[in-house]
Order: structure tokens, then sequence, then C-alpha cells
């Protein structure tokens, strides 16, 4: 079953270990500033990226299905 | 006591209730089957298991105790957020495998996986022993959460928990799986209702969300700068997030739930669109700050309530102040409502595991299907009892510590059940034996720490680094598993023959 065409596909699956890095990366985003609306970095950072995940989540579940 | 929240709150209790008994006609079965009844016959299509899984996964409980810990502690607290964050990228490339076997072979439980699997059914046990551990404490503090709500409309004393205990066990048992189903449509609804209210309603009262962050200590804001030496709050945020995201879907009540999809793409959809509630839970983590700043714990009506529930009153307190009595009781029907879709699932996962993994392999081997289910539902009676019993004989804090070791100990579970969707190259007894490792080691560090956090300061030459006790206990017990299955193989010894097939992990499914 294991075509060319499905292992490809599987490389997809990469692209989901960019957002472990990101919000495990917690000196990073562990500041104050800068504040958005008066909302400190690392609320939005984080918020921004239950965002981010959902969206790359989406390309890889399209793109693998 | 607060009567017009109380009747708002008893009237929508009562209409769920009714919700609860229609479930059994709701997409009909044959309840006397155990995949009916615990599963919903795995019908459930993207939408309801959207609605099933995220009122499982954000449980009333965590709408308590995560403002609770911002209010108290700060931005650790926040820590549900990459959590969650987490967790749906491991789930989407983990899980629709598990579905898929399961679905081959019929598998209600992740024990029922690993005794397929490895051949072994203690293995299984082990397993199913752990999440039964890891459950029981976690449905109680399900209990606390309406014990609280009840409490700020002031209604005291054990009876109104016993009420809605009564009521949740007797729908349970006639409806299975699909009453939590359908309820976790109704209470999702609510909870977004409440919580986009809130989110509008409360900062505009406090000056804005502007001036809320400003009127917070920056100490509260972000975590302590690491010292020297250390990695500090830095490995404790960031591994606390990363080992409970890897610990949430081998909890029985998540792996009911996704087993109980239609097909494999509803998994695998579902994790692209289960991060609105995460969204949800950043607002309600949100909540403890705006209690801050509110000032609840400072008046004088709510100083008895904070007295005997500590932080965990901080959100009911700030509904109280800032909702009229109606939508106050609204939010606090949200909640209890909200503990009862995980307390259902929780105790029929439960069930499910006792049936399947203990009873059937090890008390009466060859008990029919319909005698399987009718053991499931009594027990599913037995466990919320037993939930019942300790929150009224034990103090609060024993279920939470409770609690914070189940998570430590169901991450054990990963080697067998993850690692196994992949490979069989572990041996059964030594990933038995990892497990026990992982288990007793785990325990240990948190017993080191007086059961009051999870999170171990470990010392590698000169450098201090704290992290969740839970994977400290995964890594030996990955090591354990790993050298011993050397060990076993080059030995001889029996490795047992596996029941699924390579393709049986690709299966699609029916399309219903």
């Amino acid at each position: 079953m294991a075509t060319m065409g499905t292992s490809r596909k599987q490389l997809w699956y990469w692209l989901l270990l960019v957002i472990y890095v990101f919000i495990l990366w917690v000196p990073f985003y562990n500041r104050l500033q800068p504040t958005l609306a008066g909302i400190p970095f690392f609320f939005w950072y984080q918020f921004l990226w239950v965002i981010i995940s959902a969206i790359l989540t989406a390309i890889v579940y399209k793109a693998t299905e | 006591m607060n009567w017009v929240a109380l009747t708002v709150f008893v009237v929508l209790f009562a209409a769920v209730t009714v919700l609860g008994f229609i479930a059994a006609r709701w997409r009909k079965g044959d309840l006397g089957l155990l995949q009916e009844w615990g599963l919903g016959g795995r019908r459930f299509g993207t939408i309801v298991t959207w609605f099933l899984l995220g009122g499982d996964l954000y449980t009333a409980y965590t709408f308590i105790a995560v403002p609770a810990l911002v209010f108290g502690a700060g931005a650790i607290g926040f820590f549900g957020i990459p959590y969650t964050v987490m967790v749906y990228p491991f789930v989407l490339i983990v899980f629709p495998r598990l579905w898929s076997v399961s679905r081959t072979h019929g598998y209600v439980t992740a024990a029922d996986f690993v005794s397929g699997r490895y051949d072994s059914n203690g293995l299984a046990l082990a397993i199913a022993f752990t999440g039964l551990l890891a459950t029981m404490p976690y449905i109680a503090l399900q209990l606390a959460g309406i014990q609280v709500v009840i409490a700020a409309m002031g209604v005291r004393g054990d009876l109104p928990l016993v009420i809605a205990f009564a009521i949740l066990a007797a729908y349970t048992y006639t409806s299975g799986l699909r009453a939590p189903a359908l309820i976790a449509v109704v209470k999702d609804l609510m909870i977004y209702i409440t919580v986009i209210a809130a989110a509008i309603v409360i900062p505009e009262q406090l000056g804005g969300y502007a001036h809320i962050f400003a009127s917070i200590p920056a100490d509260k804001l972000v975590l302590a700068r690491p010292g020297s030496g250390t990695t500090g709050a830095y490995s404790a945020y960031g591994t606390l997030a990363l080992g409970s995201a890897l610990a949430l879907f081998l909890y029985p009540h998540a792996i009911t739930g996704v087993l109980s999809a239609n097909n494999r793409s509803v998994v695998r959809r579902n994790t692209a669109i289960l991060p609105a509630y995460s969204l949800l839970l950043g607002i309600i983590a949100l909540l403890g700050y705006m209690a801050v700043v509110a000032g609840v714990s400072k008046m004088p009506q709510f100083a008895s309530d904070f007295k005997h529930y500590g932080p965990n009153f901080a959100v009911p307190a700030l509904f109280l102040k800032s909702f009229p009595a109606w939508f106050a009781g609204f939010a606090f029907a949200a909640i209890a409502i909200g503990a009862l879709v995980p307390a259902a699932i929780m105790s029929i996962a439960a069930a499910s595991l006792y049936t399947r993994n203990i009873h059937r392999p090890f008390i009466r081997p060859r008990c029919t299907d319909r005698e399987e289910t009718a053991i499931a539902k009594i027990v599913s009676l037995v466990v919320k009892l037993g939930a019942l019993a300790f929150i009224v004989l034990l103090p609060l804090k024993y279920m939470i510590q409770l609690q914070l070791l189940g998570g430590i100990w169901i991450l054990q579970t990963l080697p067998a059940v993850i690692l196994g969707l992949y490979t069989r190259r572990l041996h059964r007894w030594a990933l038995l034996a990892g497990w026990a490792t992982g288990m007793v080691t785990g325990t240990l560090m948190t017993a080191s720490l007086h059961f009051a956090t999870t999170i171990y300061p470990l010392h590698v030459g000169g450098m201090v680094i704290p992290a969740y006790a839970a994977l400290y206990a995964l890594v030996l017990n990955l090591v354990v598993s790993g050298v011993l299955s050397v060990v076993f193989h080059t030995a001889g010894i029996s490795a047992g023959s596996d029941q699924t097939a390579h393709s049986d992990y690709l299966q699609r499914g029916g399309v219903d």
C-alpha cells in the first residue's frame, strides 16, 4: 500500500514540528513587551499560537487526507 | 440564598436531565451491546464528536481550577494554553491509527488494543488498572466543581450533590454514551455563551483589558526568570505543558470519545477544529486576573466561601459580582452541566475498562455480550458512588493530589499504547516492567515533594532542571522497556502472537 505518493504525503507531518518549537521555546515569549492593545506579549503570543497551530493542523490534515 | 440564580439553575438542570433520558432513543441501537452503550455504536460524525470531545476534555473542574491557579499563582496557570496547543497535532498523527485498529477488531478500550497487540492479559490489566486509578479522582473533582457553584448560590451541604449524581447515574445507566453526547451539545453552547459574555461584560466593568493587565503586578504576568545554575520556571512550564499534552488522550474518557467517531476522518478533522475550545480556555484563564482586579477575595459577602473553597471560588465570586442574578444562574448551570458530561463519559470509560479488561479475562471468561454490558452498567454506578464517597468523606486536597498523580500514572501507559501503534519490537514483559518503573518512580518523585507539586527538581552535574515528574518517569519507563526488550528477545522469551495486521491501522472505516 505504501506507494511513492503516500510516503511523500507523510512529509507534511513534519510541518507540525514548527508548533512544538515555537511553543516550547518559553524564554522567547516570557516577556511583557511588546504589548498588543495593552495585552502583554506572553499572552497574545500564546493566543496567536492557538490559532496558528489550528491552521497548520488543518493544512496538514487536508494535505494528508 | 440567591433564589433567582437558583431557579434558573434548577430549570436548566431539569431540562438537561430530560434530554439525558431521551438520548437512549437517539441514533437508536441495541443498548445491550457494550459498543452501543459505551461507544454510542461508533456512530458520531464530525459535529457531535466536536461537541463530545470538547465537553469531555475541557471539564467543569478545568473551568474552576485554571483561573483559580492564575488568580493565586499568576502566569504559570497559563500552561493550559501551550498544553492544548501541543495536544492536537499529536492526536492528528497518532490517534487515527488507534481508531482504525479498534474499529477493525471491535476494541472498546486502550487495554483491549494492548491485549490484542501483545497477546497479554497481564499487560492489558496494567493499562486498565492505570486508567481506573487516574479516572476515579478526576470524576470526584467534577463533583467538586458542582459543589463550588452550588455553594455560590447559597446552598450548603452534600444533599444537592447526591441528587445531581443520582440523576447523572440514572441516565448514564439507561442511555450510555448517547446521554453525555447529546447533553454536550447543550452544555458547550451554554459555556460558549457564558465565556463570550464574560469576556465582553467583565472587562468593560473593570476598565478594559489594558487596564486589567496594568493593574496586575508584573511578576504575576510572566514567569520568574531562572537564576544561574537552573532552568527554573521555563523548563517547569514547558514540560508541564508537553507532558500534559502527551497524557491527555491516554485518559480512558478521551479514548472513548475518539473511538465513538464514525470514521477515521472525523477524528482527523476534529484536531483542526477542537482548538476553538482552547481559545475559550485562554479567556477562562484570564478570568483569574479579572477576579484579582475586581477584588472579589476582599469582599465581605464572599469571605466565608473563599475561606472554605480558596482560589476555586474566584470565578463563581466574579460571576456573582459582575452578572445579573439570572445570568449568574445560567453560568453556574453551564459549569454544573459541564461537570456532568465528563463525569458520565469517565464513568462509562471506567466501566468498559473494568468489564472488558478485568472482569471478562480474569473473573468470567465465558460471559456473553449481554452480560458484559449489564456488568458495565452496574460498574458505572459503582464508580460514581465511589467518586461521591471520596468527595463527601475526604478533604478536597487529597482529590487534587490524586488527580495530579493520575496525570503521572496515565502517561506511563504511553509506551504500550502509543508506541504499540507503530511497532511491536517492544516485548510485552519489558513494557510491563517499564510501566511499573514509571509508576513507582513517578509516585516517589511526587511523594518527595510532599504531593504538593509535580515539578521535580532534577540535579544534573551542578545544574537543577525542574520538570514535570511524569516526563522524568516516562524516560525511565522507556529506557527499561527498551533495554529489557532486547534482553527478553535475545533470551528467546515468547513475545506472543499479534492479533493485528499492518493494514488494520490504516482502515478508513464506513461513512454513515
